[in-house]
């Protein structure tokens, strides 16, 4: 609590607490440092990918809170009290892995710039689907990943991994209801 | 590239965050989603000695609906602007905006009131604002100001809005029920900027349509409602409405698009909204 109330004053630099892919940590930070350069930096946490650092090519894409945004349009200071996710803590749990596989035997990556970043997006995309029990149309998958840049792959292949990951996955959700 | 550096406070009360940016003048500003300050902050074109973090401030975000006034708090993110219940059954127009805001990682995070505070002319949400009849409700220091959305947007990325001012809400009114709405945009790619837009607003009269409201982004250095293009509507003349806007529009000219094709996308969208609100279907009066 006492850190961050020291947040409330004018600081170039401030502690942060946050729950980083499951475990708490803390850090000192300089106000200017954008969350993509803190996880890299002091995390070692190199899946956050930085291609444009202003929001436009979506490889930073991280989970804060359950939810996907730009690290590199958030300051680390910011991460303060909050969840944050990265493609690593995502392919530590599992929650990710047959997405993973699909990208895999899809051909969904080629250098892997992107692949991060895309499979960030497709989590949520995917974990919306299933609170609203439907499966995405290839033209929502689209719209989705449509921040995503990759400048290899022609995107057809990334849609077909996620087309097909949501639909095997409200496949086994039907089994499991019937 | 890198940000340069500045000093950082997330006040936990609005007076507090009016009290920093009143003591720091000119070299303070508010920070909100970061979806568009922080993009300018990492590359060099703003270099502000302190940003006031907004978003611990209790009440700014959410949406809540009271005597006909839908009440949309300015930290409420774009996302859920755009999916709250009450926006969805209310205010039809803004859900179906939302969707054309930039991405999905993008609107989770921006803001209504950063939008609103940064009005870039090529945006839904001050459109929105103008074609709903908005209410832009400001605090500064021991004030409180609402000023009508017609009011606010003054040009490009300029506003009503003083140096140490917060947007802390915007009002619609609830529209009657008669009321029929549309929304168009037309851009290169989902998500990029529009090359032209269109949040549109009337009331049924007989077979027509009345309090036509058009407002126009994309076109010009701010939103514009086309009055007259609205007059013609009302008159039942829509190629005439379509004629008009060249007159009411000053396109931007830019190597990629020629002013005379967004005004041309203008008009084509003019169509397909006239359509809509008229409860015709297709794109029957496309030019
Ligand atoms: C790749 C990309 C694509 C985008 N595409 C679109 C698009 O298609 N349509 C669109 O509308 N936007 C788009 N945006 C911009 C995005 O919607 C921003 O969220 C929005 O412009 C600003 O909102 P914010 O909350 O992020 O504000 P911030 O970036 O935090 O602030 C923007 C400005 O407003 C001021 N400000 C913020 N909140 C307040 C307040 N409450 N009171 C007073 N001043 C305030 C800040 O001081 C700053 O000057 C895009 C952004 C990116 C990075
Ligand atoms: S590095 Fe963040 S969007 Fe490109
Ligand atoms: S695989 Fe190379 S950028 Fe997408």
């Amino acid at each position: 609590m006492s850190e961050n109330r020291a947040s409330e004053n004018p600081d170039r630099e401030h502690a942060v607490a946050f729950t980083l892919n499951g475990e708490a940590v803390r850090a000192r930070v300089p106000a200017r440092m954008h969350l993509g350069d803190l996880l890299r930096g002091a995390f070692g946490l190199t899946g956050v990918h930085l291609g444009c650092e202003h929001g436009v090519c979506g490889a930073c894409t991280i989970l804060v809170d359950g939810r996907a945004v730009r690290a590199c349009l958030m300051l680390g200071v910011q991460a303060d009290g909050t969840r944050v996710e990265t493609v690593e803590g995502l392919t530590e749990s599992g929650r990710i892995r047959d997405l993973q596989d699909a990208f895999h035997t899809r051909n969904a990556l080629q250098c892997g710039y992107c692949t991060p970043g895309m499979l960030v997006t497709a989590a949520e995309l995917l974990a919306e689907g299933e609170e609203a029990g439907d499966v995405p149309s290839r033209d929502v998958i689209r719209a989705a990943i449509s921040g995503n840049y990759c400048r290899c792959t022609g995107y057809h292949a990334i849609v077909d991994a996620v087309a097909v990951t949501a639909q095997a996955r409200h496949a086994a959700r039907r089994e499991v209801a019937e | 590239m890198k940000a340069p550096d500045f000093a950082y406070a997330r006040p936990a009360s609005l007076d507090a965050a009016l009290a920093l940016l009143a003591a720091h003048g000119e070299d303070a500003v508010p920070l909100a989603g970061g979806q568009s300050l922080v993009t300018a902050l990492n590359m060099r074109l703003s270099a502000p000695a302190l940003l006031v973090d907004l978003n611990a401030i209790p009440g700014l975000a959410g949406v809540t609906e009271a005597e006909g006034i839908v009440r949309i708090g300015a930290l409420t993110r774009h996302r859920d602007v755009g999916t709250a219940e009450t926006v969805r059954a209310r205010l039809p127009l803004l859900a179906a905006a939302m969707p054309h805001i930039a991405h999905p990682a993008i609107r989770n995070r921006g803001t209504i009131g950063g939008s609103v505070a940064l009005a870039d002319p090529a945006t839904e949400w001050p459109a929105c604002c103008l074609a709903g009849g908005a209410t832009i409700v400001l605090r500064g220091p021991g004030t409180e100001r609402r000023v009508a959305a017609e009011d606010f947007f003054l040009g490009l990325y300029t506003t009503a809005l003083e140096p140490g001012e917060i947007v802390t809400t915007v009002e619609f009114p609830v529209p009657e029920s008669d009321s029929v709405w549309a929304f168009e945009e037309l851009s290169r790619r989902h998500g990029d900027y529009a090359l032209a837009g269109l949040a549109a607003t009337a009331r049924r009269n007989g077979a027509g349509l009345r309090d036509v409201r058009l407002a126009f982004f994309g076109v010009a250095d701010r939103p514009v409602l086309a009055r007259g293009a609205a007059s013609a509507l009302e008159a039942g003349d829509v190629a005439g409405a379509q004629a008009a806007l060249a007159d009411e529009l000053d396109p931007p000219d830019d190597p990629a698009t020629r002013a005379a094709t967004r005004l041309q996308l203008a008009r084509v969208i003019l169509g397909r909204a006239a359509s809509r609100m008229l409860g015709r279907q297709g794109g029957s009066q496309d030019v």
